[in-house]
């Protein structure tokens, strides 16, 4: 059911600070709302990482609701700010719970660019469906990197989930179709397959994901059920490129946004879903286990307000 | 995504050219565009403030150029003083003594253990003798990692189990025991706001006294990456930076930031997949990547490098006089192809490689072109009028394609005929055939 709201404020309180005193500073000094205090407003979405595009759509938005509600006092700016954020969410219905999953097996492929914390954020989802009774295999199908392998097999063994692994340099694609067949034959609840970083601007790398799903169709047609790109929370406005071009590629179903605690701005968080209408499923503001779990727009937003 | 900035400007400038001088309007109005360039290029925004303040001053009262457009003259000061403050001349390593000893730091997953491969790949083809320290106790398999990293370029890796700061001051002693000439040591990973893990830093730091600790970051990182560069640098006053994944799209402001908030020069740049792939840095190129005007600086270097500048010559010499055919048209392609896959030859020109994201290059493409010239007569590729129908079905016959792709390559290679004729007179050097891949 995602953070409770005292974890989540916890967990992105550098990131609030960010953004709500540098806001409070601003509002201190104009009395009321008028451009320049909107100038203010602009800079200070920027920068927290939302794109320069998005920042634009949502003053654009804060000006209308000024102007309909016909507020000039500027303490109001923050109630107003929220709801336009909160706004370019609402393409993003709540209607089922991530942790919710039919048919059997579920199959969940996760891939991004280096670094961005795919395989720990697949022990963390991993764990959090072992613990409400789930059957979990993990594929480890980042046959590149190197001890990729070993450590997504350390991570199995302490979650005490199975594992299917393949040969480094081995064939990615083999190993996801053999574990989501090996799940089929014993009936497990879920697969999750970690892929191989790569940067979305290698076409050779991003060909064979899309041969990682393909063949995974041949153990089961319908699955993967969710294809997940991993975001890392520090990164800036390339977000948008990683997004656009693994979308493209392979049909996303949401986004994983990770380490979201430290200081990260998060502004990735906004710019995406307003750019490409994709939800945000899970978000990371932690080192431990459970400090990865469902989003929630409208928390996420008073998280960073109170 | 976003035009070039020296295309936004270019439009912004078009009336100004000879109107004297640049007034402060005019540079106004150019600045606003330049202030977003390096918003999108992840230039924290406070340094984007105090940069364009200090580009304001110097364009003032500045004669325009007869010669240059406005907008190139601005985007010259601009380019200008980034590399001014990029750091001008690259900033080599130094060792101080044998062993030379290097530290890796940085947050989770910006590139550390995979960079410390590629350093020591580096040094050990210029003859040292390197040995890796896996000082993440934290990370599963991390220790793991570096040792497939050293079986693969055949250097040893030292780990004992302990606390890193004693792991690492082990690892001196076999170095000299060992008689290994430079060590790098890698660590985990840890957010700068996690005291105890800067502490570690700070307690490895004492224990080795490094003679360079680099710090590891992400180029894809956006506006945090002043406060992470800060707060290393307060902890362990780093030596310099080295930035990784530079092979990917983003534009890298990150650089300007960590530099301009820490003046510690960027040492290294990290730019593939494989070990091999490690460059000294050149603020030159990361200027004109910033500022989304391409790597004509490489660019132009790979056409020298590789271009028989005597061919040249001879080409333009002969467009001059007589007509473009297939047979020069097939040398060209020779000598476009000596520089490297299309793609990254297109992706350092200005302006091209953020529409580049959504077109394919089929490298394919150019053989089938290569194919269908090679079946023709000498005849048919110096005088293309004689290809009549007969000639066309053989030579789709010979080269494997068909009819309807050798009419294309004809009527292509007609309108270019046209083109040069027209363009006869001066502008030939900016010909490039590309028109014949889409």
């Amino acid at each position: 059911m995602g953070f409770s709201f005292k974890k989540l404020a916890q967990g992105l309180l550098k990131t609030k600070e960010n953004i709500v005193s540098k806001l409070k500073t601003a509002v201190g000094l104009h009395k009321k709302i008028d451009a320049a205090l909107l100038d203010e407003i602009e800079e200070i979405l920027i920068s927290a990482d939302i794109s320069v595009e998005t920042t634009g759509k949502v003053v654009d938005d804060l000006k209308v609701r000024v102007a309909k509600q016909g507020i000039d006092n500027s303490d109001e700016v923050y109630g107003l700010l929220k709801d336009s954020l909160t706004e370019l969410f609402s393409f993003q219905s709540g209607d089922r719970s991530f942790f919710e999953v039919v048919p059997k097996p579920y199959v969940i492929m996760i891939v991004g660019v280096n670094g961005t914390g795919k395989t720990t954020s697949i022990a963390k989802i991993a764990r959090r469906f072992m613990s409400d009774g789930k059957k979990v295999t993990m594929a480890a199908a980042d046959t590149f990197r190197a001890a990729a392998i070993d450590q997504l097999s350390i991570w199995a063994n302490r979650v005490g989930c199975n594992i299917v692994k393949g040969q480094e340099g081995g064939d990615s694609a083999s190993v996801a179709f053999d574990a989501v067949a090996a799940a089929l034959a014993r009936g497990d609840d879920l697969v999750i397959i970690d892929t191989a970083g790569r940067l979305h601007t290698k076409l050779n790398l991003m060909e064979e994901l899309s041969k990682v799903k393909r063949v995974i169709k041949k153990a089961m047609p319908d699955a993967p059920h969710r294809t997940l790109l991993v975001i890392d929370g520090t990164t800036g406005q390339n977000a948008l490129q990683q997004v656009e071009i693994f979308n493209k590629l392979l049909q996303l179903d949401g986004i994983i946004i990770t380490k979201l605690d430290g200081t990260a701005k998060g502004g990735a968080v906004f710019s995406i879903v307003d750019k490409f209408k994709l939800p945000v499923v899970l978000i990371g503001i932690g080192e431990q286990m459970d400090d990865l779990d469902e989003f929630n727009p409208r928390d996420f937003v008073d998280a960073m307000f109170a | 995504m976003f035009d070039s900035l020296s295309e936004k400007l270019e439009k912004a400038f078009k009336t100004l050219r000879g109107q004297g001088k640049l007034t402060e309007d005019n540079v106004r109005e150019s600045v606003k565009d330049v202030r977003r360039a390096l918003l999108d290029a992840d230039v924290n925004f406070k340094v984007v403030k105090q940069f364009i303040a200090g580009v304001e001053e110097k364009a003032y009262g500045q004669e325009t150029l007869r010669s240059v457009a406005p907008s190139e003259q601005i985007v010259k000061i601009i380019h200008d003083e980034l590399v001014d403050i990029l750091g001008g001349q690259n900033a080599p390593i130094e060792f101080r003594g044998t062993p030379g000893k290097l530290l890796l730091c940085g947050l989770q997953g910006s590139g550390k253990t995979t960079l410390a491969g590629k350093i020591a790949l580096h040094y050990q083809k210029k003859g040292q003798r390197p040995l890796m320290v896996a000082a993440d106790i934290y990370r599963p398999a991390a220790v793991k990692q570096l040792q497939v990293l050293g079986k693969q370029i055949d250097v040893p890796v030292f780990h004992v189990d302990k606390k890193p700061p004693q792991i690492c001051a082990e690892a001196i002693e076999y170095a000299r025991a060992n008689n290994l000439t430079l060590i790098i040591f890698d660590t985990a990973g840890r957010l700068h706001i996690d005291e105890e893990l800067m502490q570690e830093l700070s307690d490895i730091k004492k224990k080795v006294s490094p003679d360079e600790i680099l710090l590891v970051a992400d180029s894809m990182t956006g506006q945090d990456a002043v406060n992470v560069a800060a707060q290393f640098n307060e902890t362990l006053d780093f030596t310099g930076v080295a930035l990784t994944k530079l092979d990917g799209d983003s534009r890298g402001g990150a650089a300007l930031s960590i530099r301009h908030i820490t003046g510690k020069p960027i040492k290294l740049v990290s730019v593939g997949e494989k070990l091999s792939d490690l460059e000294l840095f050149y603020p030159e190129r990361m200027a004109s990547r910033i500022l989304g005007m391409g790597d004509i600086v490489s660019l132009v270097e790979k056409a020298q490098e590789t271009i028989d500048v005597k061919e040249a010559v001879k080409l333009e010499k002969k467009l001059r006089k007589e007509a473009f055919t297939f047979d020069d048209f097939y040398q060209q392609l020779q000598q476009l192809k000596k520089m490297g896959s299309l793609e990254s030859i297109l992706k350092m020109i200005p302006g091209v490689s953020s529409q580049l994201r959504n077109v394919d290059i089929d490298e394919s493409q150019m053989k089938r072109v290569e194919a269908i010239i090679l079946s023709m007569t000498m005849e048919e590729r110096n005088r293309p009028q004689v290809l009549n129908g007969s000639r066309r079905a053989r030579i789709a016959d010979g080269s494997g394609t068909s009819i309807q792709e050798v009419n294309r390559l004809i009527k292509q290679f007609q309108q270019m005929q046209k083109m040069i004729k027209q363009m006869r007179g001066g502008k030939l050097k900016r010909m490039i055939p590309g028109n014949f891949f889409n």
